[in-house]
């Protein structure tokens, strides 16, 4: 059942996530970071593609997704059109969860604000 | 009171907050879950609305993060994120939360060198290196003879 697989899936990815932040004080820049590239390496490789077929969300929702995404957009850009499609595949991709996080930002920001943090 | 750098460490270390692994990983492995099966459900009614894979896929990405702005609008995703850690951060409503927080939060200092230049002090890096690395793999796989 795929419900029950991506449930799994994606909570082993932060369970290991959050028993690497606890040991190492890595910031959420840092991570966040190393997992889209890792994302892009892991499909590079061939790894990544089975445990989407597997887990389906449980592995596209973690930020390795936006990695994978990318990297697939990559590859059918550069298949159609060469050297070009390295430069738009990756953002072309991606390009509706970029703008979807930049504008509603935007609006919270307009609309709300942080209040007192203390 | 002067401090040199080594009992300086050790008041550092007294005063963060400690993490409980064992009630930390649990808490992210729940919610990461939780996260992840709820992205499933919201796919299988993308595609019984008639959109292909990829374009369910994206509108997931859009769905969560809306969610995860809206949370954050609501102050709500702080108190989460407080409980569920990892569990929050590394699916894309992490992401989504890291450029809705400090637009948010950076308001204060003006609109344009405020709320838009901050809301890229964690989206920013992301972005680099995932541009980077896609057109890096983009090269390589063109060199391999992908486009044939």
């Amino acid at each position: 059942m795929i419900y029950l697989k991506a449930f799994l899936a994606g909570g082993l990815i932060c369970a290991l996530s959050q028993i690497l932040i606890d040991r190492t004080r890595l910031t959420p820049a840092r991570i966040l970071s190393a997992y889209v590239v890792l994302g892009v390496a892991l499909t590079g490789l061939g790894v990544w593609e089975p445990v989407v077929r597997f887990a389906g969300c449980g592995a596209t929702v973690p930020l390795m997704g936006f990695g994978y995404a990318m990297a697939q957009g990559v590859k059918s850009a550069v298949a159609e059109s060469g050297l070009l499609g390295a430069f738009t595949g990756g953002l072309t991709a991606t390009a509706g969860g970029v703008a979807a996080a930049v504008l509603f930002s935007l609006l919270a920001a307009v609309f709300f604000s942080a209040g007192d943090r203390s | 009171m002067k401090f040199n750098r080594k009992e300086y460490q050790a008041l550092y270390q007294k005063a963060s907050p400690s993490s409980p692994s064992l009630r930390n990983v649990p808490a992210a492995f729940v919610t990461g879950g939780v996260i992840c099966a709820l992205g499933q459900a919201l796919k299988t009614v993308f595609l019984a609305a008639g959109l292909e894979d990829q374009a369910a896929g994206t509108a997931v990405s859009c769905a969560l993060i809306f969610l995860g702005v809206a949370l954050t609008a609501a102050r709500l995703f702080e108190k989460l994120a407080k409980w569920a850690g990892a569990g929050t951060l590394v699916p894309i409503t992490g992401f989504a939360n890291a450029i809705a927080a400090p637009a948010m939060e950076f308001k204060t200092e003006g609109f344009v060198l405020g709320t838009c230049v901050k809301m890229f002090s964690i989206a920013g890096p992301v972005l680099t290196f995932g541009i980077s690395a896609s057109v890096i793999y983009g090269v390589l796989f063109w060199l391999l003879g992908g486009a044939a």
